[in-house]
């Protein structure tokens, strides 16, 4: 059955496509934050599991390259599991759990708590790419928005959660500018990690399969969270302190452990939570 | 007086029909022109050209701006031509649910066009739309409700206060009080009104009820099939129509 090799191109996607998604990155890295259209192709899996992402990490991978798959900062879930499984198969490069042995990591939902490298790539698997989507359906006038930074409805939609809920309650996919600039969507991560994406020494790559967009953040770029000046921006974690590792400063997870409902909290980086372990 | 927006021989066609033919208007500082005319008449149509939601297919619009330039409207860039929308303008849709946002609350429709201009102080934000929610006669404990759940007249004074509260100096308004209550319709005029001279605003008003134009407007423009028959001071043109159209129009308000 395993004849990968003669089946698939290097990294499944045939050299034109790659080409095709490397002018995208290229055009993306070059204006932080903005959102550039790109010909998704198929993929075997179904679009929620992350195919925008996927075709990303194919484009980049080179056959030195080290891969690391995170889904909600886990190495073992099905999404990781099977998307890491599928890069082995059809590129045949080698894979690891280790944030700093990683050159390429694909993430869903987290940022690796270890600081990224000027050496490494982290590549964001995205669902909605457009942050102005939740006020403004239109897409013909969310563009326009953009290009003439008329960034006033994404303040409504903060000034919303405070009067609803006495704080800005948006927890996830919480809304930044990049580079002064552009308003940009970082993916359903935790807004705990938006604080990681600043000056960040590691290239950041985004992609919306379905939505077909790609964008990015270069190294060293500055990247803020909105907020008002008498609402801050709050980077915040569950007040609590990870019950195998002993970190008080990381993103931490509730998990059921017995059929009794018994709670814990756990480090969501499983990679880093072994390594404090040790 | 001084003139604030000039408009001369403004062309529109849709297909064979000519909604504005040849159409030349002045609006002065402070004044309230009203546009009256049968259904189809191509008063929106004008209004449209006016305001920059339509592009003629010919004509010249100027616009005298805050720092007392004349801006050809026509070839304005469109960044400009949007911040004049939200900064020094304002246009009243007869439909509420063009203007508002019907998912955001009172107060985030209220407050939005501050946070366009750079108000990034959600306090002074929320401050400044519960003054304008009171004065345009809405609870103020109402701010944090969705408009959806407002009557008619409500939306329209949420309407009115969200573009109010930057301090236009130039409103549109497309039949403001159409499709409302003879009661309801009578006391958001009177706010209007109030508003306007308090703010001294300069407003054009489309309005196919001539009572409405009486109560409102200086001067009066009466169209059909897309032309001008008629211009005056309101009174001398209710009073006294010199055009056979225009005494049609005003014998039949009479009748009803
Ligand atoms: N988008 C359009 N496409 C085609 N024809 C149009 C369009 N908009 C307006 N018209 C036509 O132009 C003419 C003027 O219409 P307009 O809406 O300006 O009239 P109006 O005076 O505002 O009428 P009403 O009082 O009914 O609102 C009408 O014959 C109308 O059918
Ligand atoms: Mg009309
Ligand atoms: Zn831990």
């Amino acid at each position: 059955m395993s004849n990968s090799e003669e089946d698939f191109n290097f990294a499944y996607l045939d050299e034109q496509t790659k080409r095709m998604i490397r002018r995208a990155l290229i055009k993306a890295i070059c204006i932080p934050g903005y959102q550039v259209p790109f010909a998704s192709r198929e993929m075997p899996m179904p679009y929620g599991w992350g195919t925008g992402g996927v075709q990303v990490t194919a484009a980049c991978l080179q056959e030195t390259d080290v891969l690391k798959v995170i889904d909600q900062g886990s190495d073992d879930t099905t999404n990781a599991v099977s998307i890491r499984k599928f890069f082995e198969r059809v590129a045949g490069v080698k894979t690891t759990e280790n944030t700093g042995k990683a050159s390429v990591i694909q993430t869903r939902h987290r940022i690796p708590e270890q600081v990224l490298s000027e050496d490494q790539i982290l590549v964001y698997q995205v669902p909605i790419p457009e942050p102005l989507r939740f006020l403004e359906p239109r897409e013909t006038e969310t563009r326009v928005m953009h290009a003439l930074e008329e960034y006033g409805l994404m303040h409504v939609k903060l000034y919303e959660d405070i009067s609803i809920n006495g704080e800005i309650s948006t927890a996830y996919a919480y809304p930044v500018k990049v580079n002064d600039r552009y308003i940009m969507d970082p993916s359903p991560t935790p807004k705990f990690d938006n604080p990681k994406m600043n000056f960040c020494p590691a290239i950041q790559l985004f992609g919306a399969g379905r939505e077909q967009r790609i964008y990015a953040v270069p190294p060293y770029t500055k990247v803020i969270s909105l907020d008002f000046e008498d609402y801050p921006f709050e980077a915040s974690r569950a007040e609590k302190t990870c019950e195998i590792c002993g970190a008080t400063n990381t993103y931490l997870d509730e998990v059921v452990i017995d059929d009794k409902g018994t709670r814990m909290f756990s480090c969501s980086d499983s990679d880093y939570c072994n390594s404090q372990k040790s | 007086m001084e003139q604030i927006l000039k408009a001369k021989a403004i062309n529109k066609k849709f297909g064979d029909v000519y909604a504005c033919n040849n159409l030349s208007i002045e609006l002065y500082t402070g004044e309230v022109v009203g546009i009256v005319g049968e259904s189809g008449s191509g008063k929106s149509t004008l209004l449209n050209c006016l305001s920059g939601s339509l592009v003629p297919d010919g004509g010249n619009i100027t616009y005298l701006d805050r720092d007392n330039n004349w801006l050809d409207l026509l070839s304005l860039p469109e960044p400009r031509k949007r911040n004049l929308l939200r900064t020094e303008w304002a246009f009243v849709h007869q439909n509420p649910r063009d203007g508002l946002r019907m998912a955001v609350s009172a107060g985030g429709n209220i407050g939005e066009r501050l946070m366009a201009i750079g108000y990034r102080n959600y306090s002074q934000i929320r401050a400044e739309a519960t003054e304008w929610i009171e004065k345009v006669e809405i609870d103020a404990i109402r701010l944090d409700d969705k408009p959806s759940i407002f009557s008619g007249g409500m939306q329209q004074r949420l309407q009115i206060a969200k573009n109010l509260i930057t301090k236009p100096r130039l409103i549109f308004m497309d039949e403001p009080t159409g499709g409302l209550d003879v009661s309801v319709q009578a006391r958001l005029l009177d706010l209007i009104r109030s508003l306007v001279r308090e703010l001294g605003l300069s407003v054009i008003i489309v309005t196919h009820d001539l009572a409405v134009a009486r109560f409102m407007a200086n001067r009066l423009i009466v169209m059909k099939n897309g032309k001008i028959v008629e211009t005056g001071l309101t009174d001398q043109v209710l009073d006294d129509p010199q055009h056979s159209y225009t005494q049609l129009l005003v014998s039949s308000i009479l009748k009803v």
